[in-house]
This record gives structure tokens, C-alpha cells and sequence, in this order.
């Protein structure tokens, strides 16, 4: 069953409704035990880098996720901080992420200087995927998503890279690695584009 | 390109869903979870919820009600009224919502507005000014629905907001509320100047004109408006609406065109 998982971050319920109104089966898991069973995991979070990974630390789930996720291989999708928590480390903190996906989480501010932004990137933005990716599957050139961020994830390998948005350059707004995904922006708050890529990611 | 964000507001009055003029005259125009399932309908870019009795009525959000908007929104959605603590702040996050507002609290407690963006990030925490412009052309924020002066002008409490670490600067105008003649393009020209944050701004919007007009002013901000989504013709009779894509194009226009 896909399984969110609540370490107090988060829109739970928002991905809950998604799917309930899709028909498909999906359920939170507030400790180790409810992770039991999961076949897809997303990884919801929002706020500060360390905060995240200090409150997944604290629920008691971070080892279940490392099986599920490097060994078992369960599909997983990070959303937003829950994108950023699978790289090595980030400019906002000082705590290790998981390191599921090479790369390294940056600030907006002082990296693309030429142009003197409103931070964070708040709004529906255009994202387009680098190559064709089940989880786009369907979702085309007009796609758009709500961001609320202010740092974004650089890939060590540009093959993680899965798509892209504009805000005053190009930033990462998708990753994969493996069956390990990520996407910045919010398909729980996206309207039908967001229940797009959800009803992809359940379809993997 | 990031979009400019079209926002309905909603305000909430004794449970139901009002509309105000100039802060008064409060008049129903319906069930509020059902304008919400509307707006869902017609994929507006996000909501924003406040209740208006709250703070006047010294009485802590209502979570019953905020919950029922949080299950039912598919959009992101910002709540404001009445909130005085970080608990609170937590709770209602917890409940599905994007963001909070904070209005008469961040001035009478600024404090208030690092401890929240502490705890849920400064992305989530919205400052909201209610500002009057006075007969001599003054700007000055106002608290508990536009009754208590706070002695700061638009631009220094923006900016100390902004210190303290909100996300965003909600500038509503008082004397333009329900007036749907226009937003004040001054006061959010100031507003847009002093600060770094994104903005949105609300009062007076009475047509996508005038919404175009914010947007070649101001640039990729947000444009909220209450009346103009739930009222429909001069005789303001109550028809929830939003506008489409094509008409979402040509607003974007108006910001390629600056």
C-alpha cells in the first residue's frame, strides 16, 4: 500500500485526500511498525533541513526507511524538504540527510546573482521534465506546480536530474535515483497536474 | 516562469462566509466550505481564509472549522484570525494548512512572528497589514479590524516584518475593501519597494482589468480579491467565480508587457 509517512511534517492529509479521491489505497505511518507493508513511501516535509531530519530521527522510522528504501526498493517519493532530506547535506543545516540521492541541497540567495528575486520561490511555476519519466507520464509542456522554497537540490549526477523549473536560472525540481524520487514542488497542493503525477507515482 | 498568484479571500463571519465594505457592513453570501469546493472546481491558485470575529472577539481560532477548509481545499491554503501563540500556530499547521497569517499579534507581539517561522519555517508565516489612508493621503496600519491604530506606516512595518522573519506581506487596504473600484497601486508599489519577501496584495479588486493593472505595477506578486470572486454584476448578486486558463493567460500578459 503507498504509505506517507507522518514525522509531524507536512500536509499528511492533503496526499491522503488525493488519493481517496483516486480510488487508490494509501495510508500514514506515525511509527516503524505502520511502515510494515508499504510497496511506495512518500516522504512529506516542509520547514528547516535539520528540523526534518531531527523529527524523523525522533519518530523511530528512519532505519525501517533506509531497508525500504535501499534494500527492499520500495518506490519512494520526496516531497519538497522530503526531496531535500534524501541528499548528502544541505547549505540550510548542519545535519547529514539521508544520502539516498549524490547531491547537495542550495541556497537560492547568492546563486544566481544577477537577478534580485522575491524569496522564497512561492507560486505555480512551469516544470519541465529533461527526458521522458513514467512519473510525467501525461503531464506535457504546460505542466505547472506550487513551490514554496527557498534552497533546491543539486544533483552530483546530472543523471539524477528528472526535471526542471525557472527562477531566474534553471533549478533542479525533480530527481531519481533509482527507485529513490523527489520532486521540490507540492503535487498534494497542484490541482490536476498534481493528481497527475501522484496517480503516476502510484502506478510505478 | 513563476505566475503571478490569483487568490479569492474569504472572510468568516459567525461561521458563514461574508463579504465586508470598508471593513463594515458585513453581508452573508453563503456557505464558506462550499465556495471552497467551488474554487476547487475551478483550480484557483490559492485560497486565503480569515476569520474577522477572532481577534475582535478576543477568541482563539476556531480548529474545528479551520480543519473543515484544510480537508476539503485542494489548493494551498493560508488561515488568519485570532491567533496569539506558537501552540496555536502548530495545531493549525498540523490540520493541513499551508500557511497562517498573523495580524494584530505581529504588531502587538513582533516576537511572535520569529517564533512561528522558528517552528514552521518562515515560507508558512504570512504577515498581514490592514492599512488606512487617511484624508491627507497618509498610510498607517490598523489591528482588530481596522478599529486600533498601530502608529506604523506600511513601509516600517513591512520591513520589521520582514526582520522578523515572515514569508510573505499580505497589504490589504482598508479603504478600498468591497469598493471593487480598483487595488491602491501606491500602496502596494510602497509595500513591493521595502521588501524582499514575495507580497500579496488585497482591496478593490472589481474586474480582471484591475487585477492586470496591480500586476504591470508590481510585477509576479500575488493579486487577491474577496468581492470580485463572490459577486457577480453592479447589483452584486452573489455568484462564486474565478477566472480560466485563457483569461489566467492574459493576465500573465500584463506582467511580460511590464
Amino acid at each position: 500500500m503507498i504509505t506517507i509517512v507522518d514525522y509531524g511534517l507536512g500536509n499528511i492529509r492533503a496526499f491522503l485526500n488525493v488519493y481517496k479521491r483516486l480510488n487508490i489505497a494509501a495510508r500514514a505511518a506515525r511509527d516503524a511498525s505502520e511502515l510494515r507493508g508499504a510497496t511506495r513511501v512518500i516522504l512529506p516535509g516542509v520547514g528547516h533541513f535539520d528540523h526534518a531530519m531531527e523529527r524523523l530521527h525522533a519518530s523511530g522510522m528512519k532505519d525501517a526507511l533506509d531497508v525500504l528504501a535501499l534494500e527492499a526498493r520500495v518506490p519512494v517519493l520526496g516531497v519538497c524538504v522530503g526531496m531535500q532530506i534524501l541528499a548528502t547535506a544541505s547549505d540550510e543545516g548542519t545535519q547529514p540527510g539521508l544520502g539516498w540521492i549524490d547531491g547537495h541541497v542550495r541556497a537560492f540567495d547568492g546563486w544566481a546573482p544577477t537577478v534580485q528575486l522575491p524569496m522564497p520561490h512561492m507560486g505555480w511555476n512551469d516544470v519541465q521534465p529533461v527526458r521522458a519519466e513514467r512519473l510525467f507520464d501525461q503531464l506535457d509542456a504546460d505542466s505547472r506546480f506550487y513551490f514554496l522554497h527557498s534552497y533546491f537540490f543539486e544533483c552530483a549526477n546530472p543523471d539524477d536530474v528528472l526535471a526542471s523549473a525557472n527562477y531566474g536560472a534553471d533549478f533542479t525540481c525533480a530527481v531519481r535515483h533509482d527507485n529513490i524520487h523527489g520532486v521540490q514542488f507540492h503535487p498534494e497542493k497542484s490541482h490536476h497536474f498534481g493528481t497527475r503525477l501522484l496517480q503516476n507515482f502510484a502506478e510505478l | 516562469m513563476l505566475r503571478p498568484r490569483i487568490t479569492p479571500c474569504l472572510l468568516i463571519s459567525d461561521g458563514g462566509l461574508v463579504k465586508t465594505v470598508g471593513f463594515g457592513a458585513p453581508k452573508y453570501v453563503g456557505d464558506p466550505i462550499n465556495a471552497v469546493k467551488i474554487f476547487n472546481e475551478k483550480e484557483a491558485d490559492e485560497l486565503i481564509v480569515l476569520d474577522i470575529d477572532a481577534t475582535a472577539q478576543r477568541r482563539p481560532p476556531n480548529e474545528r472549522l479551520i480543519s473543515q477548509f484544510a480537508v476539503e481545499c485542494r489548493m494551498p491554503l493560508c488561515y488568519g484570525g485570532g491567533i496569539t501563540t506558537v501552540e496555536q500556530v502548530k495545531r493549525i499547521i498540523g490540520l493541513g494548512v499551508e500557511k497562517i497569517s498573523l495580524g494584530a499579534a505581529a504588531s502587538a507581539t513582533p516576537e511572535l512572528i520569529t517564533a512561528t517561522a522558528k517552528e514552521i519555517g518562515s515560507q508558512s508565516v504570512v504577515v498581514v497589514l490592514d492599512v488606512r489612508k487617511s484624508d491627507r493621503g497618509a498610510y498607517e496600519v490598523f489591528t482588530h479590524n481596522g478599529t486600533r491604530a498601530t502608529g506604523l506606516d506600511p513601509i516600517t512595518a513591512s520591513r520589521a516584518a520582514e526582520e522578523r522573519g515572515a514569508g510573505e506581506i499580505l497589504v490589504n487596504s482598508i479603504n478600498q475593501d468591497g469598493r471593487m473600484t480598483g487595488y491602491d497601486l501606491e500602496l502596494a508599489a510602497q509595500v513591493r519597494g521595502a521588501t524582499r519577501v514575495p507580497m500579496s496584495v488585497l482591496g478593490g479588486a472589481g474586474s480582471l482589468a484591475d487585477i492586470a493593472a496591480l500586476l504591470e505595477r508590481c510585477g509576479v506578486i500575488g493579486a487577491a480579491a474577496g468581492s470580485l470572486f463572490v459577486f457577480k454584476g453592479t447589483l452584486r448578486a452573489v455568484l462564486i467565480n474565478y477566472p480560466g486558463p485563457a483569461q489566467k493567460e492574459d493576465l500573465l500578459r500584463a506582467v511580460l508587457t511590464r
